[in-house]
């Protein structure tokens, strides 16, 4: 055990190291821990704050899934009812038209027919007339008789 | 190495002696060239090797911390950064655990006596002969005596511990002011309420705490040079069994295995103990009494 100056040598290197290490290793280490530490904290936080968005999320989903359901649900139970007017519109406006044509069928089968005797009764006077010259010819001069005939005509 | 020429005794001192630079007794400084001359340098004398490794392996500490100091950010760290960041926060925690007062040199100084005093132990794992062998009158020619565990020589532990103490002495004084240290240290652990009687104490409760107080850096010193010169011894009687023929080398190699293995109990447990002391003794220099 031989006790010399290498002991203050030993001495002044320690306290400048000690020195040294807490200047400029201790300080800026400690800082970028606690750093860190918060950094993780938050990140920590923030995870928990994103999960609970997320629930947040998931229920706002659910719940406009659920009403979007129900909006088509009533979209399509009112084009049904939509349908169904319409079935029955068309039917109705069919009816009526058919009516309607009925009605005009009828009208002119009433005039075909008016016109159709209108016809016959030309014609048959006509035929009266043809075979009451062919009759008369014989006797009566066509000229002298024709009031006769017309008024015969306008009779029947 | 023990030389064809060397006797065990003569190998083991030469193991066991620094190499010094100081002055000889007639005036002039100069090396050492044996023990013998080393020791008639008395105290104007310097161990260049317990220096040189001590303050290498220092400098080399404090180059890696300052490494992890810079690259120290909020991110993920990997690797060495990694591993000195745990320590760093286990050495804190260690000192949040023992001293309650708030001061921002005792961490620090904790983590710098853990590592330096860790890595100075460390070259006790280096085989005995080799770094002495390479640098020595076989090898380079550099140094004829080199001692590389700066551990093992007691001027470096009571470097440390003395330094330690003046801090225990600067922070009890600065704490309880001269009065109250001067206090502690006469009246206490005896007491009386009697003037007179009291007075006897004194000297008796002076000799007491200042034995107590003494006790501290040389206990602190002792101990860890007495464990890491006691392993060195052990790694050279080891390394002396080379020179005992092929089985009895191979059992040396064995022995010296195990005890390295061993041995990286010890100059951890050394590095700390001396360290969580230290903490505890500027606990102590804070606490009034």
């Amino acid at each position: 055990m031989n006790i010399n100056l290498t002991m203050f040598g030993q001495l002044i290197s320690f306290v400048i190291f000690v020195w040294i290490t807490m200047k400029f290793v201790w300080t800026p280490i400690m800082a970028a821990l606690e750093e860190r530490k918060k950094e993780m904290a938050d990140g920590l936080a923030a995870a928990e704050r994103g999960q609970h968005e997320q629930e947040l999320a998931k229920n706002r989903a659910r719940q406009v899934l659920h009403e979007g359901k129900e909006q088509a649900a009533e979209i399509v139970s009112q084009a049904h009812k939509r349908a169904a007017e319409i079935v029955d519109e068309a039917k109705e406006n069919a009816r009526a038209e058919g009516a309607r044509i009925l009605t005009a069928a009828r009208a002119d089968v009433d005039q075909e027919a008016l016109k159709a005797r209108e016809q016959l009764r030309e014609k048959v006077a006509e035929l009266a007339v043809l075979g009451a010259q062919k009759i008369l010819q014989r006797e009566i001069d066509a000229e002298a008789h024709k009031d006769i005939v017309t008024n015969l005509t306008e009779q029947i | 190495m023990a030389g064809d020429t060397l006797t065990s005794a003569e190998y083991i001192k030469h193991h066991l002696t620094n190499l010094t630079y100081g002055k000889l007794p007639d005036g002039t400084w100069a090396w050492a060239h044996d023990a013998a001359e080393a020791k008639s340098m008395g105290f104007m004398a310097i161990h260049v090797d317990t220096m040189l490794w001590s303050i290498g392996l220092g400098v080399l500490m404090l180059y890696v911390l300052r490494r992890v100091a810079v690259n120290a950010t909020s991110g993920v760290p990997g690797g060495l950064q990694n591993f000195f960041e745990s320590l760093v926060e286990f050495i804190d925690d260690t000192v949040r655990g023992s001293f309650k007062a708030k001061n921002d040199l005792v961490a620090p100084l904790a983590l710098t006596i853990f590592i330096w005093i860790f890595l100075q132990n460390l070259m006790d794992l280096v085989p005995v002969d080799l770094i002495p062998y390479l640098l020595g009158d076989h090898g380079l020619g550099i140094a004829h005596f080199m001692k590389i565990v700066p551990t093992t020589d007691p001027n470096a532990t009571f470097g440390m511990a003395f330094g330690v103490f003046f801090l225990v002495l600067y922070y009890s004084v600065k704490i309880k002011g001269p009065g109250g240290f001067a206090g502690e240290l006469t009246l206490q652990p005896f007491s009386s309420d009697n003037m007179i009687v009291q007075v006897i104490f004194i000297p008796i409760n002076f000799i007491l705490e200042f034995v107590g107080l003494v006790a501290k850096p040389i206990s602190l010193a002792l101990r860890l040079f007495g464990n890491m010169y006691a392993g060195e011894m052990i790694f050279i009687l080891i390394a002396l069994m080379y020179s005992g023929g092929i089985a009895l080398g191979l059992f040396g190699g064995v022995l010296q295995l195990g005890w390295a293995l061993f041995h990286i109990l010890i100059i951890t447990l050394q590095a700390f103990i001396f360290m969580t002391l230290t903490i505890v003794y500027l606990d102590l220099a804070y606490q009034e009494h």
